[in-house]
């Protein structure tokens, strides 16, 4: 445990003040606006809202400029500030069949309907620096062009407003070749609200993953696929676009369209040769995660499907992605580095207690020694 | 007060809440005569969403919102939940859906809910479009075993 100290208090300003210097760094070079956060570092902003668990691009992209892009302290500032807000509600859950997608594909059917969107990615790009961009001043290359493509985006029927992308499990369940996932609105478990308890349902590992660290998850993820828990997966359909935020007004008694959000969905296929008690088939893990985070959501399905085997009646392999506990109580990477950090706070009295115990055993050891000479 | 579906108030609510704070107060710069029932608040909403897109709902997340409620002097009330921390927005927005309920709605619709309407299906079209470029076909090639 570490103790209450005293004192320091000027030391402890001036270190405040020096730290605000150095986070403004040469005086010389221009300041960077909050915009320019929000706008140019869209994905830094995307993962602290993910992690921190609170959808607002602009307080992410304070949270980065105050953190001096430490984006895990950027996501400290975010999880403190939305422990002062009142809950006002909770939404209808999204619906991803109706997102605006600005990219959709999948590895496992090339002739999708609605076809395969790149999106603004990184794919395929031949990862080499770009000298350009560190050119003041430099000329953009022209965006996109406007070829009059037909939009991807079907139609609903009602009127058109809304477009509907049909996921690509569909086609799949249709055959009944892979595991269904049938609505049900009971209120989930919240970990926000209350202490996260094992054995924990899917909701509530769902929810963990999400706002677990991209690292962490990703690094499970990887383990799985390297034959730790292995699930062999798929990117059955990968998604990114906005998706309406509904919620009941309790006011006027009907749901209201209040906002729109950036997701990002990934649904893996995964191979099941059957179990004790489900038929072979196709089963499903999933991923949806904040902002533009593809990384993060695909590996976010692989562990959820990985921590899904003794639903589907598979065994235990011992391998960390199964271990719920595990994943679960190491993900959050708050509580983590809190937990880490902490160790370098004043420990002076535990410290003191070691150092007796350690002197006192080395005496012991020293007149053990000599008596037996 | 004229007659009002819940389904124009729903869709109306929502162009408001949409809307950016900036252009709406471009197109409703000025607040009619008004007293506040519920000063802005602001607050979170727990963004849930669905296992498999389609399944059993789970909490994602939260994002921010602002609510607000205001009555006319000639006594309509209107409301308004958006996104994000603008208490403005939110006042405007819940102004506009009260005078939406009297006779003055035909101007408004055009004065603030044709454009809002208009601008956001533009920019919907602008991105729609360019996803559609990035539209590709993949080709399988032949393998040697096939042939």
């Amino acid at each position: 445990m570490y103790v209450a100290v005293k004192g320091g208090e000027r030391a402890i300003d001036n270190a405040h003040a020096w730290l605000a210097e150095e986070r403004r760094g040469d005086p010389a070079v221009p300041e960077l606006g909050i915009a320019q956060i929000r706008e140019q570092m869209a994905l830094a902003v995307n993962r602290v809202m993910a992690e921190g668990s609170l959808y607002d691009p602009d307080l992410a992209a304070l949270a980065i400029k105050q953190a001096r892009g430490d984006l895990i302290e950027a996501v400290f500032l975010i999880r403190a500030y939305r422990t002062t807000l009142p809950r006002l509600a909770a939404s209808n859950p999204v619906d991803t069949g109706a997102m605006a997608v600005d990219r959709r594909i999948s590895a496992t059917f090339k002739d999708l309907p609605g076809g395969q969107v790149l999106g603004p990615t990184f794919d395929y790009t031949h990862r080499l620096l770009d000298f350009t961009l560190m050119a003041d001043g430099a000329p953009l290359t022209d965006a996109v062009p406007h070829t009059p493509v037909p939009s991807p985006r079907g139609r609903d029927g009602r009127g058109g407003e809304t477009p509907r992308v049909p996921h690509v499990m569909g086609f799949l369940n249709r055959d009944g070749l892979i595991e269904t996932a049938l609505p049900d609105d009971t209120p989930p478990p919240d970990l926000t609200r209350e202490p996260l308890e094992l054995p924990a349902d899917r909701a509530l590992r769902l929810q963990a993953l999400t706002r677990g660290d991209e690292g962490f998850v990703l690094s499970l993820a990887y383990s799985t696929q390297r034959g730790y828990g292995r699930t062999h997966a798929f990117v059955g359909e990968l998604r990114i676009g906005i998706v309406a935020v509904e919620v009941d007004i309790p006011e006027l008694g009907f749901a209201v369209e209040i906002g729109e959000i950036e997701l990002t969905e990934c649904e893996t296929v995964n191979q099941f040769r059957g179990s004790r008690t489900e038929p072979p088939q196709f089963t499903r893990g999933y991923g949806l995660v904040m902002g533009q985070s593809e990384r993060k959501a695909i590996a976010m399905s692989l562990v959820d499907r990985s921590l899904r085997w003794q639903e589907l009646g598979e065994d235990f392999t011992g391998a960390p992605a199964q271990d719920e506990e595990f994943v679960l109580m190491h993900c959050d990477n708050i509580q983590a580095t809190g937990f880490l950090e902490h160790i370098k706070l004043p420990h002076y009295v535990d410290f003191q207690a070691e150092l007796e115990l350690v002197r006192k055993l080395r005496a012991e050891a020293q007149a053990m020694q000599e008596a037996a000479e | 007060m004229t007659d009002t579906s819940p389904l124009d108030r729903k869709k109306w609510m929502a162009t408001l809440a949409k809307a950016s704070p900036a252009r709406l107060a471009t197109l409703f710069p000025k607040m009619p005569p008004h007293r506040i029932l519920r000063q802005p608040e602001i607050g979170a909403l727990m963004v849930r969403g669905r296992m498999g897109g389609t399944g059993a709902a789970f909490n994602l997340g939260e994002m921010t919102v602002t609510r607000a409620s205001v009555q006319l002097e000639t006594g309509e009330v209107g409301h308004a939940w958006v996104q994000g921390r603008d208490r403005q927005h939110a006042l405007r927005a819940a102004a506009v859906d009260a005078l939406l309920q009297t006779d003055r709605k035909a101007d408004l619709i055009a004065a603030v809910l044709q454009p809002l309407e208009a601008e956001a299906q533009a920019g919907r079209a602008v991105r729609g479009a360019k996803a559609a470029a990035t539209k590709v076909d993949f080709f399988t090639l032949m393998r040697g075993e096939d042939t």
